[in-house]
């Protein structure tokens, strides 16, 4: 207990003494993150990079460098960093001479437990959806969560068809959810019985996703360059 | 950015994925005054008061922080932040009104550092929710904490007349109780 | 948090630092025992690994916050004590969630908001307050060490069952053939508590059967 008293003999209210206390800590506790930080900010920048370069060739079959733009207000694509979270980006993916072959987009929509994250590559040349990668879910882990792992719900993003009308200003045909063993046509997405909500979640967000950003995309396809400013 | 619906939102944070019963988040006053109804509705109604305030707090020290880009001081900056505006409208409370004070007064110290309120902020912040879908939030997370205390009070009172088996006695008892609640809430999914 | 504080008269001062890690690894383990720091416990031991990563960043913790609050005990005025403690706190737990994201994005992905959380969880708190502030550095990292391997032990216990019996796996590897039904309710939130309360049931069988 003597120690406890020697407490309480230090610190006969003097509140000069708490103050010096407190800066004292807060200097040290203020140094000692931001040693932390800069310390790892390399590492964590480029392992994020990492993980994303993955999810991106993931979803864009056949590309070899990846480089983010951002949607500016008038619909139009900018280089970018991506630091902005308040802008949409999208990551453009180009092969091994350098040749761009199409675009990876995020969008999201509520699903069954939370928000899904989703990540699509669109090839405005096929006019398909090629590739479909999950970024975050919290879905039911042995049911929902099969839109990321089930083979045959996979394939349905090989060749997705999302064809502009002829005057090339919208969609053709919205992609759509559809029941498993209900699919008839290259613009529905087949669900997985025992996930319906999260695969038909899924569909939906394509479906909204794409009718905004394939359009835009597919008139700006010559304005993605791999070394352009 | 995030375009949710005020009304999934607050679903969601009530119902499909309440605080306790899928986060488990403040667990601690879940089981300690869990024991009485009348204790409970009280925890609740200061808990969800404290989520409100804290909730404008994070938001405003979120901006801050990313004008002056620094991330780090993320965690350090909302636990400080919230603690001490808490115990400000305390103060304010028991001078203004020492009827409100005495009903929520007791259990206002016991939650500023409870992982609810901290959890709120950090997840408002994750979502990128603004500063009215962040309000909103806080009030489905403080109706969801309240509504699985409420329920878990009216449980534990009839269990103090149950013979429960010796070894399962205290805090098993409490937590396959809890178990079978946040079963229950499993059947909100998909509603948001 | 103060609960956890108020529920444990059984600490009592002990004078040989074995005794003082012995302490927290079993008589006084802090889950199974003090029934302390649940939201970590129960959200992240969905899987062993998830379980160990979350319990070593939180010994961690609890270590060098028990350092710095014993070797800080007489610099410290009461009055602005618990304050000072959460700074501390704040900040190592700032460390370790850049040292998660640093070791692997993915990690960091699946602990998510948890580790931020550790500064609330009532076991580093609880023995800043009660322990370190009034014991010397060497008693205050016994303390730590004994608490720390207590919490990882506890939740690698909860995680191992969890994943075994929800996934079907361990440490990602496989352990049943394929006919196996995984009980999927074990890694769901009701998972945790069921878990968690069979482990106490069964400290509750071995304590009756001690005395």
């Amino acid at each position: 207990m003597n120690q406890y008293e020697n407490i309480k003999k230090g610190t006969t209210g003097s509140s000069k003494k708490m103050l010096i206390a407190m800066v004292g800590i807060g200097v040290f506790c203020a140094l000692l993150i931001v040693l932390t930080y800069e310390g790892t900010k390399e590492r964590i920048g480029t392992l994020k990079d990492e993980a994303l370069e993955k999810a991106v060739f993931n979803v864009l079959p056949g590309i070899t460098k990846t480089r983010i733009y951002e949607m500016t207000s008038e619909g139009t694509f900018i280089p970018s960093d991506g630091l902005d979270r308040s802008k949409t980006v999208v990551y453009a993916g180009f092969d091994h001479s350098d040749t761009f072959k199409g675009v990876a987009i995020e969008a999201s929509g509520q699903g069954y437990a939370d928000v899904i994250r989703i990540l699509y590559g669109y090839d405005p040349f096929s006019q398909t959806v090629v590739g479909f990668y999950v970024l975050e879910s919290k879905e039911t882990p042995g049911l929902g969560d099969r839109i990321g792992k089930d083979a045959n719900f996979q394939s349905n993003f090989k060749a997705l068809s999302v064809k502009l009308t002829p005057d090339l200003t919208q969609i053709e045909n919205k992609v759509i959810p559809v029941k498993e063993g209900g699919k008839s046509q290259p613009w529905e997405v087949e669900g997985i019985t025992g996930a319906t909500i999260s695969s038909r979640t899924v569909g939906n967000i394509l479906g909204e996703s794409t009718a905004i950003m394939v359009p835009l995309i597919y008139h700006q396809r010559d304005s993605f360059n791999v070394n352009s400013d | 950015m995030n375009t949710e619906s005020y009304w999934s939102i607050f679903i969601n944070a009530s119902l499909v994925n309440n605080f306790v019963l899928a986060y488990f988040l403040g667990i601690c006053p879940f089981m300690g005054v869990s024991g009485k109804m009348e204790t409970a509705s009280k925890m609740g109604g200061a808990v969800t008061f404290v989520m409100l305030i804290s909730s404008v707090c994070a938001y405003g020290i979120h901006a801050l922080l990313v004008a002056i880009n620094a991330p780090f001081l993320q965690l350090i900056s909302y636990i400080v932040v919230i603690a001490s505006t808490v115990q400000l409208v305390e103060m304010f409370i028991k001078k203004m009104s020492p009827a409100l004070f005495r009903a929520l007064g007791i259990f206002l110290p016991l939650i500023t550092t409870n992982c609810a309120i901290l959890g709120l902020a950090l997840f408002q912040t994750n979502k990128g929710y603004d500063l009215s879908q962040s309000l909103v939030y806080a009030l489905g997370a403080g109706a969801g904490f309240t509504l699985a205390l409420l329920l878990m009070a009216g449980i534990r009172e009839q269990l103090e007349f149950a013979e429960v088996p010796n070894v399962v006695k205290g805090t098993a008892i409490t937590l396959l109780v809890a178990g079978i609640l946040s079963l229950t809430f499993m059947g909100f999914s998909g509603l948001g | 948090m103060s609960a956890g504080i108020t529920k444990n008269p059984q600490i009592k001062a002990v004078p040989s630092s074995t005794d003082e890690f012995i302490k927290g690894l079993w008589r006084d383990n802090p889950v199974f025992v003090q029934v302390l720091g649940m939201c970590p416990v129960l959200a992240v031991s969905n899987t062993a690994q998830n379980a160990l990563a979350m319990g070593l960043a939180t010994a961690f913790v609890l270590l060098m916050s028990n350092i710095l609050v014993a070797s800080l005990r007489n610099f410290i005025p009461k009055q602005v004590r618990i304050a000072s403690y959460i700074l501390i706190i704040a900040t190592f737990v700032t460390i370790v969630d850049y040292a998660i994201q640093a070791i692997s994005v993915d990690l960091h992905k699946n602990l998510g908001a948890f580790i931020s959380l550790i500064v609330v969880n009532c076991l580093i708190l609880s023995r800043a307050e009660a322990f370190a502030s009034k014991n010397t550095i060497g008693k205050s990292i016994m303390d730590a060490l004994g608490m720390g391997v207590g919490f990882v032990f506890a939740l690698f216990c909860l995680g191992a069952v969890r994943e075994i019996l929800g996934n079907g796996t361990f440490f990602d590897i496989s352990l049943f053939p394929d006919s196996f039904q995984e009980w999927i309710i074990m890694i769901l939130p009701a998972g945790g508590f069921f878990t968690l309360a069979l482990w106490l049931v069964l400290f509750n069988i071995y304590k009756i059967k001690q005395a």
